[in-house]
Order: structure tokens, then C-alpha cells, then sequence
């Protein structure tokens, strides 16, 4: 099993170029491709929060969805399925989400941000894999979300139809939709390019079955680094390129929209780890198999994109470091509210993680 | 026989991993219904020093393990 699969170690190195490109083409600093950050700005630009710094139609989401929706058809691949606990899936993503947002990262971003030198990104991963090491627990405890069943192909095609409507409405409607000014909504690379970049990470990711959980939790459950490998070389391009560019900074302070509460960082990444373990992969996971049919993980982004807009509407995502006028330091974090929700959602996780894991023999008695 | 149709991964390599370290059986027939599983059960199998045959079904593939 310590065979290096090249795939994975390919696909690794394309995200992590993808990711430079995206951000020398305008994208923020630090958040060239971001799962959690880029449903938030969609949910922004669909109205459903008001947050007027983050909100834009991110062609990155519906591009990751549409190429591997592409390739499962060309490789035969694509198979509508569904129906393994979707509400609990619904809940799941949407806690996944919060906690992402209260460190300011999906694992795709805090795999970036440690790229490019974010001391909390890299504190942060300690959460991250403790809450994937708590989730293998539950899994060799007999966690089980049950199985899924073969759909209509109308289930499978739901997603890449709404992503090919999303990307329509971008290129021929762009009024129908918010967007915002400034912020890190108003930076953003060209749409089309980053579509086409997107199509082609989408593609790679489907092949490869790159996934930033499953990395963590394969090396821990099996012995196997399969994935492992691709986590470490979206690092290892992104160190290299930022290094060349000039852009790597090893500080905890000062980072592109990044805070350093860590206690926050740590909690949030954990809820991310543990609750994307229990989904079966971290949202970049989650669009490449909505990609392939699949209507659970299709309803796991519908949950994610709603928990972006409660974080927004309710002040608990993760407020960024700033400056003030005086030049002082002000240190972010998350309010009060976002405190507790954070904590909630270990709740949420734990709840769920402890009644879906009986035996098999109590639960169909 | 091991059914993980239907299940993400890693389950179905959980559930064969659980049999193996039970029964340590000479031969093992496992079910799956996505290239992912296929490709996962199979290399987990290999690992534990199993000979892998994949042979197709009407719902996806048929892994049977032999010593």
C-alpha cells in the first residue's frame, strides 16, 4: 500500500498551480481555490446572506462540478444514486460549513494558507486532524450513515444542471445576481478562466479521488497514504510557487483573511475534520461526487451553502485580523454567537456520530 | 460475503477489514457498486496478501478474494 499513486500526486500539483494562477489572476491572496469560502460567496450572490464583502458567483464551484460530472461520463463513471441518511447529510454540511468559516477555510484553504507560510493554518491542522482521527474512531465503532440506491438519472443530473444554470446566469445575467464591490467578493479572477480552470481541477479531482479528509483518515484507518500524497503536494507546489513569487510569509499575524484566535481555528478545522470523516469526504469531495450522480453529497453542498448563509446572517464567521487607523494590530476572531455556534455543531457532530453508530444486530432489532 | 453497494468510502473497505481481522477467511466474496470501492477494497485485499478477481454484476462488481 506505499505504492505512490501518480494520479493523486499529479492532481495535487495542478490544484496547487491552479491555486497560484487563480490568485495572480485576481482571486484573494491565500484563497486561490476554497470550497467553503467560494459556496459562501455563491450564497451571497443568491441572496441568501447580505454579507456585501463576500458575495460573487464563483465559477470554481459550478467548473469543479461540471468536470468531474464530464469525465464520470466519459469513463462511464457517472451513476445517479441516493437516499443514505440525506437530512442527516443536509445538517452534516451545514455544520461542516460553520466551522469552516469560523477558521476562514475549507481543508482546501488551510492546506493553501499553510502553503503560504499561516502559522494559524498550520495550528489549525492539529483541529483538523484530531477531528478526522475522533471521526475514524466512530467509524471502526460501526458508524454508518447506511447505504444508497440506485436514482432516476433526473437525480443524478440535478447538480450539474444547476451548475450549468449558475454559470449561464454568470455569463449572460451577471445583474441577476449580487456582487460585491469590494471585499475579498470583489477580487476575483476572469470567469471564464476560472471555469475552465475549475473544469479541468473538477476532471483530475474525480480521477484521482483527492480528497483532503480522506488523506488523514486512510493513513490512520489503513496504513494507506494514497491520498495522503495529494494533500502533501498541493503543500509542497504551493510553498514552491509562493517562495518564487515572493509571497510566502511564515507569521501567525498579518495573514490575507486569516485570524489568529486560535482556540477557534483549532475547534473550527475539528468540526470541518470529524463531520466531513463522518460524510465521507471534505467538500471539495462533496461537488466532484455531486458531479458523479451522486444526490446525497448533492444535498450535502444545499447543506453547506445554507449553513454559509446562517454563519453570514447570524455574525459567527470568522472576522479577519485588520489594522485601525492608529496602526494598531486588532486580533479577529469569531462574536460571542459564533463561539457558540461552533460548539453546537461539536455537539451536532457528536450526537450524530453516537446514534448512527449501534451495531448492526440492535439496529435492526 | 461482504455487501458495501451503496456505501461511500471508506466504508466498504472498513467492513472487509472487519471480516478479515474476524475470520481471516481463505476466501472472501465482496460487493460494491462504484468504480472508487472497487479500486480501494481491491488494493486494501492485495495488501493483506489476498489475490483479487473482479468480475462484473448487474448493480457493479463482484471481488473475490482468494489466499
Amino acid at each position: 500500500m506505499k505504492k505512490v499513486n501518480w494520479w493523486v500526486v499529479i492532481s495535487g500539483v495542478c490544484v496547487g498551480i491552479a491555486s497560484l494562477v487563480l490568485t495572480l489572476l485576481g482571486n484573494p491572496k491565500n484563497m486561490g481555490f476554497c470550497i467553503a469560502c467560494f459556496e459562501r460567496d455563491i450564497a451571497g450572490a443568491l441572496s441568501l446572506h447580505s454579507a456585501a464583502k463576500v458575495q460573487y458567483l464563483r465559477p470554481e464551484i459550478m467548473g469543479i462540478v461540471l468536470g468531474a460530472f464530464i469525465i464520470a461520463l466519459i469513463t462511464k463513471e457517472f451513476k445517479p444514486k441516493a437516499g443514505s441518511s440525506p437530512a442527516t447529510r443536509f445538517v452534516l454540511g451545514a455544520v461542516v460549513m460553520i466551522g469552516a468559516l469560523a477558521f476562514l477555510g475549507c481543508p482546501l484553504r488551510m492546506v493553501i494558507r499553510i502553503g503560504g507560510g499561516d502559522v494559524n493554518a498550520m495550528i489549525a491542522l492539529l483541529g483538523f486532524v484530531l477531528g478526522v482521527f475522533i471521526g475514524t474512531i466512530f467509524l471502526k465503532r460501526g458508524f454508518n450513515l447506511k447505504r444508497a440506491y440506485n436514482a432516476p438519472l433526473v437525480e443524478g443530473y440535478t447538480m450539474p444542471t444547476i451548475s450549468l444554470a449558475l454559470v449561464v446566469v454568470g455569463l449572460i445575467a451577471p445583474v441577476a445576481i449580487k456582487m460585491s464591490v469590494e471585499g475579498p467578493g470583489s477580487m476575483h479572477a476572469p470567469f471564464l478562466i476560472a471555469l475552465a480552470i475549475a473544469l479541468v481541477v473538477g476532471a483530475l479531482a474525480q480521477k484521482s479521488r483527492l480528497c483532503m479528509v480522506g488523506g488523514v483518515r486512510d493513513a490512520i484507518l489503513f496504513g494507506d497514504f494514497k491520498l495522503l500524497y495529494g494533500f502533501v503536494a498541493i503543500i509542497v507546489t504551493i510553498i514552491i510557487g509562493n517562495l518564487i513569487l515572493g509571497n510566502f510569509k511564515l507569521s501567525m499575524l498579518s495573514q490575507p483573511i486569516a485570524h489568529s484566535s486560535t482556540l477557534w481555528n483549532v475547534l473550527g478545522m475539528m468540526v470541518v475534520g470529524w463531520g466531513s470523516v463522518l460524510l465521507g469526504g471534505c467538500p471539495l469531495r462533496q461537488l466532484v461526487l455531486a458531479g458523479e450522480g451522486n444526490g446525497d453529497c448533492a444535498v450535502t453542498v444545499f447543506g453547506m451553502i445554507i449553513g454559509a448563509a446562517m454563519s453570514h446572517n447570524f455574525g459567527w464567521a470568522g472576522n479577519p485580523d485588520s489594522t485601525n487607523e492608529l496602526g494598531e494590530y486588532i486580533v479577529g476572531g469569531i462574536s460571542n454567537g459564533g463561539k457558540i455556534a461552533v460548539i453546537v455543531c461539536i455537539a451536532i457532530v457528536l450526537v450524530v456520530s453516537l446514534v448512527n453508530s449501534k451495531k448492526e444486530a440492535k439496529s435492526n432489532g | 460475503m461482504v455487501d458495501a453497494r451503496g456505501l461511500l468510502c471508506p466504508m466498504p473497505v472498513i467492513m472487509v477489514q472487519k471480516e478479515v481481522k474476524a475470520n481471516a477467511p481463505q476466501t472472501l466474496e465482496v460487493l460494491v457498486d462504484d468504480v472508487c470501492a472497487k479500486e480501494n477494497v481491491t488494493r486494501f485485499g492485495k495488501s493483506q496478501g489476498y489475490k483479487v478477481a473482479v468480475s462484473d454484476t448487474d448493480d457493479g462488481y463482484k471481488l473475490t478474494f482468494t489466499k
